[in-house]
């Protein structure tokens, strides 16, 4: 198991490398660079900046340089924790996106919980009454889920929130909180505004959960053992959480690592609705602004958080299912 | 060679005689369960299909109202009382307007006239309607010029007023008809779908058959490919590749690269689903035996592997047309996918980026409504073909 | 090793007939390994042998019928013989016209030539007929790869053909679902005679049918032997089958041929222990037969790993020393009766028939 493990992560080395090369290809697509969108902005407030300052920033920045160059520079501080500069903030892309990468894994991660915790009892209800009232509605309700995309959410939310609700729907803290020092009330305030964005990042994601739990739920209720364990004279409730509901668990652990990347998606745009400082608006910024660097460490952290979630959610799957083997 | 099959026609009576009795028995057999099973002879795939289709009411819901979507995106400039950027200034920020359809007991479907004034505080305009002047609508009323298909050039409209307003949905900043712009911005939101899954179609069936059927290295590569596309989360890699759309292109050029961009990771799904199922083909009899037949890969590839994967094909294709148009509208909703003149139901949703004035005008909302309308049909649709796809299987 | 001529044992006449030319396949020594791959890198560790070192010769219009447990190599055999994969080495001679061919040797085109001569059933015939196509389109589909017709024409050879097998023309438009398993097999079997092949491999084409309606498929194969002079290559575990349509039969076991003999000579003095094992599990329907049933210690050998000296010797009652150490020979013990154990001259074993 633990060789299994050490065996995963070293193989993930290459695929980083792989993936940050590809990202610094994508994030050099557009034709010209930072310097070129600063002559933008000082051109458009009616300024204007001369050959040798727009070369000499270019120097410092290195931009000069052929992209090879660039891309090495940038990747030879990882070990170091070292993710390049912002040019437009700055300051190291690390201290620009390290507390907002907080808030979009624990948005995140509250939004996988509320799924599970949402899903699991609706799928197993929806299995053993199958085609009942409840599970048609539950069901019914899936497909809205389903369908209704979740920057639309937010912006119902924004609206309902603060016409019909009167409360200010968006952000993570009430104005006269933003710089207050952390306490109790604080906290609470920031609950106050959590939920919501949790919600609507769950919601695609807890429908698509319940019609696998359901599945799997009804297929593993078909199975002989099951039978056999109600014949035994087993109580119904031990059947269910102790037999059924252990292996019909495991396809939603399976899609655990694909839930993943849909999450850090939907964080990215609902926080650009409500205004949360998840990483979805720097992003947005950087690439409008071609801070390649800061753009470039976003999507390659979004993406190693992808290949990290995909390994916990094997790893789990065979500590749960003793079938699986680790080759 | 000819003399031979002479010979065969020979000895077939007499074969056919010796066999009379026994396959007598057998096709006893046969009938009885052909009657106990009510399938009649020659019942195609497609029919099986579509008989259980047909049985299942809300997908046929969802078919229809993927079809009438289309159809009016098909008429839309006909539709559409005004044109996509008719601009009527007076009216900015129109709230939606009510239709009345009976005038004294009789049917006359009219709206109200509107006097506007404006809001000494706020100093926003107000539109107060005056139940007292009537205006009438008509229909096939001629209106502002439009070519319909963009080829035959025309100006009468489905409905309208003639003077004042007629606004089912409100209007923008600019005074432009939210109905109208809806009803054409579904031309493009419903047809980037349908190119971009033809597209991820094109290349995620070749490489899915092809890495199924070969095997070897050819699966190898085209494993690997899908892996590294796969390790980026779809919305942050299509942001970073839409932004780098340069400003000065061609709205048909960003139209189709868009297209390009999306299906970019929309066709590992279909790559995987069609090399699991040609990997599951590959071992049948029956592909077996029409390769010792000395059929090539290409005849055994189109004429066995892919109508044996068809219905799978048009499942999945129904089935990544929500995402589709998801995808479109998420990116166009953030300002990095199509951008006007082109106008989708996201490049719509811009002007509900700003909460101040979703908070004033919240029918600014109303296209997101229909990206879920559209996205709920197709799910409804696609669930149904799903169910109905193999006859064989179940 | 090889078998140099080929001898037919005539049910009609009761003679034995040697000819040359009669040939119309002649296998040589043929061998197919599946290699194991283990690791990270891929390295072959090991060899499946599912087929070792076999030869054999069948004669025009005769039945050879291969018998053998399943997992002995009887389908790896038939695959390799139709180059569905490619043997290890040996060879295979196809009579064509006189000249004696190598299958192995030719390239794509001269084997698609071939394959008109050489064809298959399938044992399930569910399998082996394409849900999605009609009786027309599949029996037509032969026809149709090699250009022999189409449209009308294609049509009225396909009808021809379901004639033959004792289908008719009213079931050309219907879909194998509204077929029995019978008629089925009766499809698949249209099917292979199509391009007018000259011989005809069977892989267990009745093992997945009712046992009532066996008779009738064997009966037909059979019948359209006869009238068309065709060659069968009929594999099967069902020996009761077997000795029913077969003029010879061969006994396989862990890849290899154990035993080769007319079949009534087989049947009746078997000469190698496991055929005796395996004849002696064939029920037989005859009151007064009181026979004593063999069973085989031990389980069958791993074929990546086969036992030294005689490959049987791990589950043979009579294994002796020599068993374990020395590979015995492919020898003929009497005319035209084939086998290889060391033991085949002083053993009496006991057969089915008297």
């Amino acid at each position: 198991m633990l060789s299994y493990i050490v065996k995963r992560v070293l193989g993930m080395i290459p695929a980083i490398l792989i993936i940050s090369f590809i990202t610094f290809v994508v994030i050099q697509l557009p034709p010209g660079d930072f310097v070129t969108s600063v002559q933008a902005q000082v051109a458009a407030s009616g300024g204007g900046m001369d050959a040798a300052t727009v070369e000499a920033l270019r120097a410092r920045y290195g931009l000069d340089q052929p992209m090879i160059v660039q891309y090495w520079r940038w990747i030879r501080g990882f070990p170091k924790g070292d993710f390049g500069f912002s040019l437009e903030w700055n300051a190291p892309v690390w201290d620009v996106i390290a507390e907002r990468m907080g808030w979009t894994l624990l948005l995140s991660g509250l939004a996988l919980v509320f799924m599970w915790v949402v899903s699991i009892p609706i799928g197993i209800y929806s299995a053993r009454n199958q085609y009942s009232l409840g599970d048609n509605l539950f069901s019914f309700l899936g497909f809205l889920g389903l369908s209704i995309p979740d920057f639309m959410l937010a912006l119902i939310w924004l609206v309902f929130g603060t016409l019909v609700l009167g409360i200010p729907a968006y952000g993570l803290f009430s104005p006269e909180m933003v710089d207050a020092p952390w306490s109790m009330a604080k906290f609470l305030d920031l609950l106050k505004h959590l939920w919501a964005p949790v919600v609507i990042m769950g919601v695609i994601g807890t429908a698509e959960l319940i019609r696998i739990m359901r599945g799997s739920m009804l297929e593993v209720l078909n199975q002989q053992y099951i039978t056999t364990a109600r014949a035994k004279g087993l109580p119904e409730r031990t059947v269910i959480n102790k037999y059924a509901v252990r292996m019909a668990i495991n396809p939603l652990i399976s899609v655990l690592g694909m839930q993943v990347p849909k999450m850090i998606s939907s964080s990215i745009i609902v926080g650009l609705v409500l205004s949360i400082p998840t990483i979805g608006p720097v992003f947005l910024r950087s690439l409008i602004s071609q801070d390649m660097y800061l753009a470039g460490s976003i999507l390659l952290f979004t993406s190693v958080l992808l290949l990290i979630s995909n390994l916990l959610a094997d790893l789990a799957l065979a500590w749960v299912d003793p079938r699986i083997r680790y080759e | 060679m000819m003399s031979g099959m002479k010979h065969y026609k020979e000895t077939a009576d007499y074969i056919n005689k010796m066999y009379n009795r026994q396959s007598q028995l057998d096709e006893s057999l046969a009938d009885q369960m052909r009657e106990s099973e009510k399938i009649a002879d020659a019942t195609s795939q497609w029919r099986l299909m579509w008989r259980k289709f047909k049985r299942n009411r809300i997908a046929v819901v969802g078919g229809i109202v993927v079809l009438l979507f289309y159809l009016v995106a098909l008429f839309g400039d006909f539709i559409a009382p005004y044109t996509l950027e008719q601009r009527m200034t007076r009216y900015s920020y129109l709230p939606p307007q009510r239709v009345y359809f009976f005038a004294g007991g009789r049917f006359q479907p009219h709206v109200y006239a509107l006097e506007t004034g404006r809001d000494p505080i706020t100093l926003q305009r107000t539109y107060v309607p005056n139940p007292d002047k009537r205006i009438p609508i008509r229909f096939f009323v001629e209106g502002a010029p439009y070519k319909l298909f963009g080829l035959i050039p025309a100006r009468r409209h489905l409905f309208g007023v003639e003077e004042g307003i007629i606004s089912l949905f409100g209007t923008d900043g600019q005074g432009r008809d939210m109905f109208s712009r809806i009803i054409k911005g579904s031309q493009i939101s419903l047809t980037i779908g349908l190119v971009g899954v033809a597209l991820s179609l094109l290349i995620g069936a070749v490489l899915g058959v092809a890495s199924g059927y070969y095997g070897g290295w050819v699966d190898n590569v085209v494993q690997r490919l899908i892996e590294i596309v796969r390790s980026f989360p779809p919305i942050p890699l299509w942001m970073a590749l839409t932004a780098a759309l340069p400003q000065h292109w061609s709205p048909l050029l960003i139209y189709f690269t868009i297209t390009v961009i999306l299906s970019l990771i929309g066709w590992t799904w279909l790559a995987r689903q069609l090399r699991g199922k040609v990997l599951a083909l590959r071992e049948e009899d029956f592909i077996m035996a029409a390769r010792l037949a000395g059929a090539s890969d290409r005849w055994i590839i189109f004429k066995h592997l892919i109508p044996a994967t068809f219905s799978h094909i048009i499942v999945i294709s129904t089935l990544s047309m929500p995402s589709m148009i998801l995808a479109e509208s998420s990116l166009s909703f953030l300002g990095l996918g199509l951008r006007p003149p082109l106008t989708s139901w996201g490049v719509l949703l811009q002007q509900a980026q700003n909460t101040q004035v979703l908070l004033l005008y919240p029918w600014l909302m109303l296209p997101g409504v229909f990206v879920a309308l559209s996205i709920l049909a197709f799910n409804f649709m696609g669930d149904g073909l799903r169910d109905a796809a193999d006859p064989y299987t179940v | 090793m090889c078998v140099a001529c080929c001898i037919i044992d005539d049910h009609e006449k009761g003679e034995t007939r040697m000819t040359g030319d009669n040939t119309i396949l002649e296998v040589k020594n043929l061998t197919k390994h599946f290699p194991i791959y283990r690791g990270f890198l891929r390295r072959i560790v090991g060899n499946v042998q599912a087929l070792n070192d076999v030869s054999f010769s069948v004669a025009k219009n005769e039945t050879l019928g291969i018998v053998g447990e399943s997992g002995c190599g009887k389908t790896t055999l038939i695959r390799v013989m139709m180059r569905a994969y490619e043997p290890t080495s040996g060879e295979m001679l196809f009579n064509q016209n006189g000249e004696m061919i190598n299958i192995y040797s030719l390239n794509k085109r001269e084997l698609k030539e071939l394959r008109r001569h050489m064809q298959i059933i399938f044992q399930d015939p569910l399998s082996s007929l394409n849900p999605r196509k009609t009786v027309l389109e599949i029996i037509g589909e032969p026809l149709l790869i090699h250009g022999v017709a189409r449209g009308q024409e294609l049509k009225s050879r396909v009808s021809e053909l379901l004639d033959m097998v004792g289908l008719s023309v009213k079931h050309l438009e219907r879909y194998p679902n509204a077929f029995s398993g019978g008629q089925r097999q009766r499809i698949a079997i249209a099917r292979a005679l199509a391009l007018q092949p000259q011989i005809v491999l069977c892989d267990e084409p009745v093992s997945a049918l009712d046992v009532s309606i066996q008779a009738q498929i064997v009966n037909l194969l059979q019948d359209l032997q006869k009238e068309l002079g065709l060659t069968y290559l009929f594999i099967s575990h069902d020996l009761s089958v077997v000795e029913h349509i077969s003029n010879r039969v061969a006994v396989m076991y862990l890849g290899s041929f154990v035993e080769l003999a007319p079949s009534a000579e087989l049947y009746r003095n078997p000469k190698h222990p496991y055929t005796e094992a395996l004849l002696s599990a064939t029920p037989i329907i005859d009151p007064d037969a009181r026979r004593k049933r063999i069973i085989l210690p031990g389980e069958l050998p791993d074929p990546s790993n086969p036992p030294s000296g005689c490959k049987f010797h791990t589950r043979c009652n009579y294994a002796e020393e020599v068993c374990r150490t020395t590979v015995p020979a492919w020898e003929e013990v009497s005319p035209g009766h084939w086998t290889s154990c060391h033991l085949a001259k002083t053993l009496s074993l006991r057969g089915v028939l008297k």
